[in-house]
């Protein structure tokens, strides 16, 4: 049976990541390889590493980065930021990158999503969505929810499948920085009307709310930053109170 | 220890390439025919379309080169498939190095999801390339298509219904997850491999 997958986010900056965390024994706690290392080693699923840096400079150093994050781990990798066309693709799945996650680009130009499907193929296309609860609306929202859409959380995931969308991975900024759980329902109806995973982000704060949210929020994966940087909970203890409470993950 | 990894149109070689490299390992990415034939072991990974690579192959000379191999080979994933009788990606003619088909993941209910992607354990485990201890042990797969349990299958895992994550007849090696990104776990089957 599949594994539910947990996911640990990391904001690069300038190649840096911009999260400061609590390790003990670590050399250098803004090393993005080193984190995700030790993420890897702790029994992360999979990584998401997101350039936050918008300068021409700033994508080749985070090119640079993919390359070292390939040679170094061998768990599969998530790049996004600033992928606006199929030449970045191109280039950071060239650098070593298993998939690309694609956001604001996707909504601005949803043909980005045909295109990356049709070269590379679904399996490589992350969606990210940035939705609000508004007004019984899930409002889509653009450049890291600063900029309000009139499109809504379900057509637009249901637009982003049909163009071949391998993944559609939510966050809901009504929970994101709330840590009181994931938006369980809601994930549950996208889950229900999609066929592709739905990877769950935003709101996680203890064990019970990843427990949660792939029983009731029925999840393929579940996506965190804050809870794991800053050492509030530890990837393998997290797995192994999933596995006692009985949902199958990889150990 | 000479390790040559089959360089054609597919994509995810590097990926390959590094995990060799962290294994401590320098191979070889090469369509040449003679590095190919005189490596100590040859590696065929590879993620695409199976009518396209196959194409890509035939026209390269690489399909009869590949069949006609002595040493231990891996194929790896869309490498695996290729090294089938027949795959339904394409209606596609491929190696025929294992006398078995490729078929299309078949939903059952919503909750079968295609491609099958993600962690999944390994049963059943039953070749060189896998010790007792791997039995059970998850690795990482991406696939729409697969191949079905056979007289060759040498380690079964459960999507939609049981089907062969590892293949092997001969000198031929198959595995339909990704070692290369399969963790620790992913990293002891390569070593199996490069201990053949």
């Amino acid at each position: 049976m599949l594994a539910k997958r947990i996911i640990p986010c990391l904001d690069i900056k300038d190649g840096k990541t911009v999260k400061g965390i609590n390790f003990v024994n670590f050399r250098d706690a803004g090393d993005p390889v080193e984190l995700g290392a030790q993420y890897s080693r702790d029994g992360a699923d999979e990584l998401v590493y997101l350039d936050i840096t918008a300068s021409h400079e700033g994508r080749k150093t985070f090119t640079e980065l993919v390359k070292k994050v390939a040679a170094n781990i061998n768990i599969p990798f998530t790049v996004g930021g600033e992928i606006n066309e199929l030449t970045d693709v191109d280039r950071l799945l060239s650098a070593g990158a298993d998939k690309v996650s694609i956001n604001s680009s996707a909504l601005r130009n949803p043909d980005l999503i045909e295109q990356i499907a049709k070269n590379f193929g679904s399996q490589v296309c992350v969606v990210a969505i940035d939705a609000n609860l508004e007004e019984g609306m899930w409002r889509c929202y653009l450049n890291g929810g600063r900029i309000p859409t009139e499109k809504d959380l379900f057509t637009w995931a249901a637009e982003a499948e049909s163009l071949g969308a391998g993944e559609i991975l939510f966050t809901s900024m009504t929970h994101d920085g709330v840590k009181e759980g994931y938006a369980d329902d809601t994930l549950a109806q996208l889950a229900g009307s999609l066929h592709i995973p739905v990877i769950a982000s935003g709101g996680a704060g203890k064990k019970e709310h990843f427990r949660d949210t792939f029983i009731n929020g029925k999840s393929d994966a579940a996506l965190a930053a804050s809870v794991f940087h800053f050492g509030e909970i530890g990837i393998r203890e997290l797995k192994d109170y999933l596995a006692a409470e009985g949902i199958n993950v990889r150990k | 220890m000479d390790i040559a990894i089959v360089k054609y149109n597919a994509g995810n070689i590097y990926s390959v390439d590094y995990a060799l490299k962290r294994l401590g390992i320098e191979p070889v990415i090469t369509a040449d025919p003679e590095l190919l034939c005189k490596a100590d072991k040859v590696i065929f990974p590879g993620v695409g379309h199976a009518g396209s690579t196959m194409n890509h192959l035939k026209e390269h000379k690489l399909d009869e080169l590949i069949r006609n191999l002595k040493q231990p080979v891996l194929g790896i994933c869309l490498g695996m498939q290729l090294m089938c009788r027949y795959s339904e990606e394409g209606e596609t003619d491929c190696l025929g190095i294992f006398d078995t088909d490729v078929k299309l993941f078949i939903p059952q209910k919503h909750e079968d999801k295609v491609p099958h992607m993600g962690w999944n354990a390994l049963t059943q485990v039953n070749s060189a390339l896998f010790t007792e201890d791997q039995e059970n042990q998850f690795v990482y797969f991406v696939h729409s298509y697969y191949v079905p349990v056979n007289e060759y299958t040498a380690a079964t895992t459960g999507y939609i219904q049981p089907f062969s994550a590892a293949l092997h007849k001969d000198n031929f090696y198959a595995t339909q997850f990704h070692p290369e990104k399969s963790g620790r776990v992913g990293e002891a089957i390569l070593k199996n491999f490069l201990n053949l």
